[in-house]
């Protein structure tokens, strides 16, 4: 208890009715604003205490705003860095929201994204119209069933999904190696494990190339705002959503209910591994054309903090992914103009999602910025 | 969010059906492992595998371990066929577990002789590795075990092990092992700190808290790595404590070698189970600390301080976890390498779920772990025709296999990771 209000709770309770804008204000925009700048000015301490002099720090934000929003080539990596981090983070949010901390998008974007890229360059001579959907559905299968085992086995032994989704991730590391040098994957003539490229016909065909060939921007941002809107009305205009809801809420209420738990367990992680499968898909299709090793590069365990900071809701998990995808694509920019590690944008992600975890701890350290008398914690 | 505590709360009403089909899987499990040591393992096998216990100049050395490959192939099946089929007539409630266990270990028995046949292979040089590969799990299930006996789910284990292993090779590069072994106990400490500040004071949900540690970790000690270590070497370059053999026990056959003849890590480790051991279940604080976890209400009644218990215990727990992270840089290498910890910590959830939140059978747990770890390195020597992302994959295979088996007959704390408010 930071806050020792003696009149607190009556007053709250009037300031809530009569101004319930301003607390909500509060938590939606200072919070995250002062979260973001208060990041920014942290990581320019570090970069300070690692010996980099004041003009560089300055010219590598400068880099990352331009990196980020300064051009339309900004603007494309942008969206295109954001697309697989919204689509495995609405997965994972679907997941928060039924009560599982499902922590093995990584896993599962590496199995779907194999899948299609097996259908990729499986089907020579397809139409596009087919073939496309068909490597798409395969990325979502594949990613979906990889991660029904987490939840099956959660409901079936009570196997916690925490530690099964880890352990199906280091598994999943292992069986990409070993399928990328098996002769019908492996690239002919390669010696190192790369797989065949996906055929022109599965490619997400890229947007702006008319403009320039060198924007990414592909067809797979569609996909992300179709997603977003599909969880959207699948959470809270569908009965399963709601019951995906009030298992995560008050697992005993929807037992009472008659909600089968189990299998609303397994659906969930299903359709979590199914969208995780789609970011996958949407990696090999519209950015890197075959698979590598340890091609998901972390965007599994972005995703949990794009969904984290999205509040695992379908239109904050956009905005938090679209966030993440200008950090990512200005923390680039950054490392090419000012020679300042793109690690540093770790740094000053894991220090955002903290500051809006804890709105307590914004509030401690900024008492200025807000109104004395809202709630000190919405929880 | 759910916690396991729910789910564990809920489990009684559903313990009769739950246990039976769990009693239902280990018995599919054990038989699926009877088939494949029948159908696998004991194909096209021939000749005695040979296991070296010593080496010929020990003082005290025993004579090699020759096991007939064929017929002991055939024994295990038939074992573990009647384990499985047993499970299934009986119901089998009762030595599920034991049976599981006693399953897996004959499993792993034939897999060795099966690729030991023909050929020979150290024993005792496997055990060893075992034992160093399981300490900084053990320390990371240690780590767990404190905070979560005080309800505070420490997903930040990952994060306090990158964090004592960078801190160890940074200051011991600049002051020497013992410095950096220092530095990295108290560099845990403070994110077990920090830890416990955002769950308990600002109430931030636990798991949020952890996964932002360790982002944060692998953020700075990252950034450092490529940003400073490229330009500075002789930061990364820290001096590796080197084995203590302990006289007389150290010359003993077989147990000499693998538990009397380590660096301080491995003592450190057994010392801290055994001393946490104590202060847990025989120690006014350590009742004082359970009860926290258990019902913090009730303790807050009795007069316990829950905030300063939950504070200290996790402080206690980062202290552990950052001793266990030294062991990355100055128990083996000297060197950071960006994420080197590669998810031992989350590894040391499960040992501590595997262990029922008891720091002996979090050891345990972790000598379970170590020994997959090991294997899987040594087996590469032997060139079994199973590709080696399979082998690597077995320990965690084994973690699932376990952790589903055995989780009904292991019951978290009951507070575990509910925040708890003072009125």
């Amino acid at each position: 208890m930071t806050y020792q209000d003696p009149t607190g709770k009556l007053s709250e309770k009037l300031l809530d009715r009569a101004a319930p804008d301003r607390a909500a204000f509060e938590d939606l925009v200072i919070v995250p604003l002062f979260a973001v700048v208060v990041a920014l000015i942290l990581g320019a301490l570090t970069m300070l205490a690692t010996n980099v002099d004041l003009a560089t720090i300055g010219k590598s934000y400068v880099a990352l705003l331009n990196g980020s929003v300064g051009s339309l080539n900004a603007i494309s990596e942008t969206l295109t860095a954001a697309a697989p981090l919204t689509l495995a983070g609405l997965g994972l949010a679907l997941g928060f929201r039924a009560g599982l901390f499902n922590i093995g998008a990584e896993g599962q974007i590496l199995v779907g994204g194999m899948a299609t890229v097996i259908v990729g360059f499986s089907f020579p001579g397809m139409p596009a119209a087919i073939h496309l959907p068909l490597a798409l559905l395969a990325g979502a299968v594949a990613g979906g069933l990889y991660a029904s085992i987490a939840g099956w086995l959660r409901a079936a032994t009570g196997a916690h999904e925490v530690i099964s989704t880890i352990m199906l991730n280091l598994i999943s590391y292992r069986l990409i190696d070993y399928m990328l040098r098996l002769p019908f994957i492996q690239r002919e003539g390669r010696a190192d494990p790369v797989s065949k490229s996906v055929l022109e016909s599965a490619e997400l065909p890229r947007l702006l190339s008319f403009i320039d060939p060198n924007l990414r921007v592909h067809a797979g941002i569609f996909l992300m705002f179709a997603a977003v809107a599909a969880v959207y009305w699948l959470l809270f205009r569908t009965r399963l959503g709601f019951e995906f809801r009030t298992s995560g809420e008050s697992p005993d209420a929807a037992r009472y209910a008659g909600m089968r738990a189990g299998l609303l367990i397994v659906l969930v992680m299903g359709l979590a591994g199914a969208l995780a499968g789609l970011a996958g898909a949407n990696q090999v299709l519209g950015v890197l054309g075959r698979a590598t090793p340890g091609f998901s590069a972390g965007i599994g365990f972005d995703a949990i903090s794009v969904a984290l900071l999205g509040r695992s809701h379908p239109i904050g998990v956009l905005l938090a992914g679209l966030l993440f995808g200008a950090l990512e694509a200005g923390g680039r920019q950054m490392q090419v103009d000012a020679g300042v590690s793109i690690d540093l944008i770790g740094i000053i992600q894991a220090l955002i999602i903290v500051f809006i975890a804890a709105p307590l701890l914004v509030r401690a350290l900024f008492p200025w910025g807000f109104s004395k008398l809202t709630k000190t914690s919405k929880e | 969010m759910t916690s396991p505590a729910d789910i564990a709360a809920a489990a009684p009403q559903r313990l009769g059906k739950g246990r039976q089909r769990q009693a239902r899987i280990s018995g599919a499990v054990l038989l699926g492992l009877a088939a494949l040591v029948a159908l696998v393992f004991a194909q096209d096998v021939a000749g005695e595998a040979t296991f070296r216990l010593s080496r010929p100049t020990d003082p005290l050395a025993l004579p090699d371990l020759v096991v007939p490959a064929l017929p002991f192939s055939y024994a295990a099946a038939a074992v573990l066929a009647f384990l499985g089929v047993r499970q299934f007539l009986r119901g089998g409630v009762r030595w599920t577990s034991l049976s599981l266990g006693f399953g897996l270990f004959l499993a792993v028995a034939a897999f060795l002789v099966w690729a030991t046949a023909g050929k020979s292979f150290s024993l005792t040089g496997m055990l060893q590795a075992t034992v160093v590969r399981a300490v900084p799990i053990a320390l990371g299930g240690l780590a767990g075990v404190l905070s979560e006996r005080v309800a505070v789910v420490n997903i930040a284990i990952e994060g306090m092990l990158l964090a004592g292993a960078f801190t160890g090779a940074l200051i011991g590069s600049l002051m020497g092992g013992l410095g950096g072994l220092a530095a990295a106990v108290a560099i845990g400490g403070l994110f077990g700190f920090i830890l416990a500040a955002l769950v308990v004071t600002y109430r931030v949900d636990q798991i949020i808290a952890g996964v932002v540690i360790n982002l944060f970790v692998l953020g700075v000690t990252s950034y450092v790595s490529s940003q400073v270590y490229q330009e500075y070497r002789f930061l990364n370059n820290a001096p590796v404590f080197r084995p203590v053999k302990i006289p007389f026990l150290g010359d003993l056959p077989v147990v000499g070698p693998v538990l009397f003849n380590q660096n301080v890590f491995v003592y450190g480790a057994i010392v801290m189970v055994a001393v946490a051991t104590y202060y847990l279940f025989y120690t006014r604080m350590g009742l004082r600390a359970r009860s926290v976890g258990e019902h913090p209400r009730a303790a807050d009644t009795l007069g316990i301080n829950v905030y300063r218990t939950r504070y200290v215990n996790v402080t206690i727990a980062g202290m552990v976890a950052g001793f266990g992270g030294a062991w990355f840089t100055l128990g083996s290498v000297g060197r950071f390498d960006e994420g080197m910890t590669g998810g031992r910590g989350y590894i040391g959830l499960a040992a501590m779920i595997f262990g029922r939140w008891h720091p002996v059978g979090a050891l345990m747990a972790a000598l379970v772990f170590g020994f997959a770890d090991a294997m899987q390195q040594k087996l590469a020597l032997l060139n079994t025709p199973i590709p080696s992302e399979f082998l690597a994959m077995s320990p965690y295979i084994a973690t699932i296999i376990v952790v589903a088996g055995l989780i009904g007959r292991s019951r978290p704390p009951a507070a575990d990771g509910q925040p708890y408010a003072k009125e």
